[in-house]
């Protein structure tokens, strides 16, 4: 057996339903070996995984073992139900382990999944913004400080170790049929709340689209910062109306403290903070990404929407 | 229910601003089939033929009400351009009948696009509505794009301070803001200076309260002596294209001088417009 054939790509957060479909892109071309706390049930046979929290020292085992050519971290927590100081911890400490180990194992790339979610929605921003906008989100939502603490991480890992290419992912939102994140749950609402005379352009990746992004940064010479878009803009309300929902619109002065006192009684999963992202616009520029890996996305924009609903619809 | 309701307002509307537009009808119709998206909008949530149905009640009033007369306007060139003009009346109606003058009486007829205030897109409603009629968030990012994608951009470089002159200082331009120039010399945009008279008396007003407009959120809170604008009779001058050479990152006082050049040209076109009118109301 070559070197070549024995080098390995660490994937972080791997039992993730984005995992799962990053895993389902990648493990046919590349050797993956998974770094996850949750077991990764129906993993393909030839993926290792390392079933441990990335904060914890045993978690360089896998860079001692193996030899790494690439690590794609993704193990980033987004759960709003989780003690902010639990879901600080393994954000920012799990990414500096990572980046260190990438730095002390002399791993020649890597690629962190931020997200757009990190410049933020708000009235003053440009309906387009480019990789060098302000990240802003925690401005309006201190909850998202560990989001941007991850990204900034990362940028200055970008700087301080050019000769390893570093790739830092801002992808749209992420929706799909196994996805469990705030816009794909909103969006599978019968009645979702939409803030009366406020209908913000919206953009979204398919997860399978996000994956494949993934794959493509791992390209190489690859390096920097990238907003990733999927099949382009649309209204939040034409999003819902290809859905077949029946939005309740609320007056935004009501909307906050109302779902402020249905989420502290667990009647709502969403931070009342999230309702900006329905309010406001947070869209990014994603032409550098475009031209640099000559992006198409695989999902129409109906599929995109359709998915949240299952593949089934989609098709 | 409601959703068809104001479907049915909208055809509404846009039947009423065909109806005004008169033989201009089928030029504008063919305008409003220029969608792009899927969805019917373009990426920045742009929908012509919402802007045609929103456009019926300025329409009406261009029409009807200010009974606007244009002058020049075959002298905005065709692809990107700033129509830079005096603002004044204590509500932009001066913008919307620049715009509607654009759509009526220019041919082809073409979509203006505003730059909005920030303070506009947290208005419910209203956000909605600019943002379909093509209306956009003022940032130098947006001003940017739009004018590399072809667009006609309308600039009030005199801003807040402008729209809320005072009764004795109609017509005097107050200060011009620098943004624009900085834009124009980076994307090689010409810049046509434009006059409007009548906008200036619409709503003479004698006192601005401008502490107490912020306690409410407003920039400004002009007092006027009517509570709707006076139909008074607009004007609109068109001045020849200008274009300007230059380093966009120049100091502030070398963009300044160019900044007169236009300021100085949309003086004179208010001037000839004063010299020429008879009335103020018709």
């Amino acid at each position: 057996m070559s070197t070549e054939s024995r080098q390995v790509v660490v994937v972080t957060g791997i039992s993730g339903n984005l995992g799962r479909s990053l895993t389902k892109q990648l493990h046919r071309t590349e050797r993956i070996v998974g770094l996850d706390r949750r077991p990764f049930a129906g993993a393909p046979k030839d993926v290792e995984l390392f079933q441990l929290d990335l904060r914890k020292k045993k978690a360089e085992d896998v860079f001692r073992i193996h030899e790494v050519k690439a690590v794609i971290h993704m193990g980033i927590m987004h759960d709003p139900r989780m003690s902010a100081e639990e879901h600080h911890s393994f954000n920012v400490v799990g990414t500096t382990r990572i980046l260190d180990a990438v730095a002390k194992y002399g791993v020649k790339k890597v690629v962190v999944l931020s997200s757009a979610n990190v410049y933020g929605p708000s009235p003053d921003n440009s309906n387009f913004l480019t990789e060098d906008a302000p990240l802003m989100a925690a401005s309006r939502f201190s909850g998202v400080r560990d989001l941007i603490e991850v990204d900034m991480l990362a940028h200055g890992f970008f700087w301080r170790h050019p000769d390893i290419e570093t790739v830092i992912l801002r992808p749209v939102h992420i929706v799909g049929p196994t996805i469990r994140n705030a816009p794909s749950n909103y969006l599978r609402l019968r009645h979702p709340w939409v803030l009366a005379g406020f209908d913000p352009m919206i953009q979204l990746i398919h997860q399978d689209d996000a994956a494949r992004a993934m794959v493509e940064a791992l390209r190489p010479g690859l390096r920097g910062v990238y907003n990733v878009v999927g099949p382009g803009e649309v209204p939040l309300s034409a999003v819902l109306r290809e859905l077949g929902r029946t939005p309740i619109p609320v007056p935004h002065p009501l909307a906050r403290p109302l779902l402020a006192t249905l989420f502290r009684y667990r009647l709502a999963n969403f931070p009342p903070p999230e309702l900006d992202h329905i309010q406001f616009l947070c869209m990014v520029d994603g032409s550098r990404w475009r031209s640099d890996v000559g992006w198409e996305p695989q999902h129409s924009m109906k599929d995109t929407i359709r998915s949240v609903d299952g593949e089934r619809a989609a098709a | 229910m409601l959703e068809r309701w104001s479907e049915e307002l909208r055809q509404k509307m846009r039947g009423l601003t065909l109806e005004l537009a008169g033989d201009r009808a089928p030029a504008l119709e063919a305008m409003a089939r220029r969608t792009d998206g899927e969805f019917g909008v373009d990426p920045f949530g742009f929908d012509p033929d919402y802007a045609l149905a929103a456009m019926a009640p300025f329409a009406w009033l261009y029409k009807n009400y200010f009974r606007v007369e244009v002058h020049g306007i075959e002298k905005v060139p065709s692809g990107r351009v700033f129509l830079v003009a005096n603002h004044a009346g204590q509500i932009p109606i001066d913008g919307t009948m620049l715009g509607v003058a654009m759509l009526l009486d220019h041919d082809p007829p073409r979509l203006v696009r505003a730059m909005t205030e920030k303070w506009a897109a947290s208005l419910p409603y209203v956000s909605t509505i600019f943002a379909r009629a093509g209306q956009i968030v003022g940032t130098p990012e947006n001003c940017r794009r739009l004018l590399q994608m072809g667009e006609a951009v309308m600039v009030f470089p005199e801003g807040v301070p402008g729209i809320s002159k005072l009764w004795p200082e109609r017509y005097h331009l107050k200060s011009f803001g620098l943004g624009f120039m900085r834009l124009a010399l980076e994307t090689q945009t010409p810049i046509v200076p434009v006059g409007i008279i009548g906008s200036e008396e619409q709503a003479p007003a004698l006192l601005n309260l401008r502490s107490v407009g912020k306690l409410i959120g407003f920039p400004a809170l002009p007092v006027t002596i009517t509570p709707i604008p006076l139909p008074t009779k607009y004007r609109i001058y068109f001045g020849d294209p200008l274009t300007f050479s230059g380093n966009a990152d120049d100091e502030d006082t070398e963009l300044d001088k160019k900044v007169r050049v236009v300021k100085t040209a949309v003086q004179g076109l208010l001037q000839q417009g004063l010299e020429e009118r008879e009335h103020v109301f018709w």
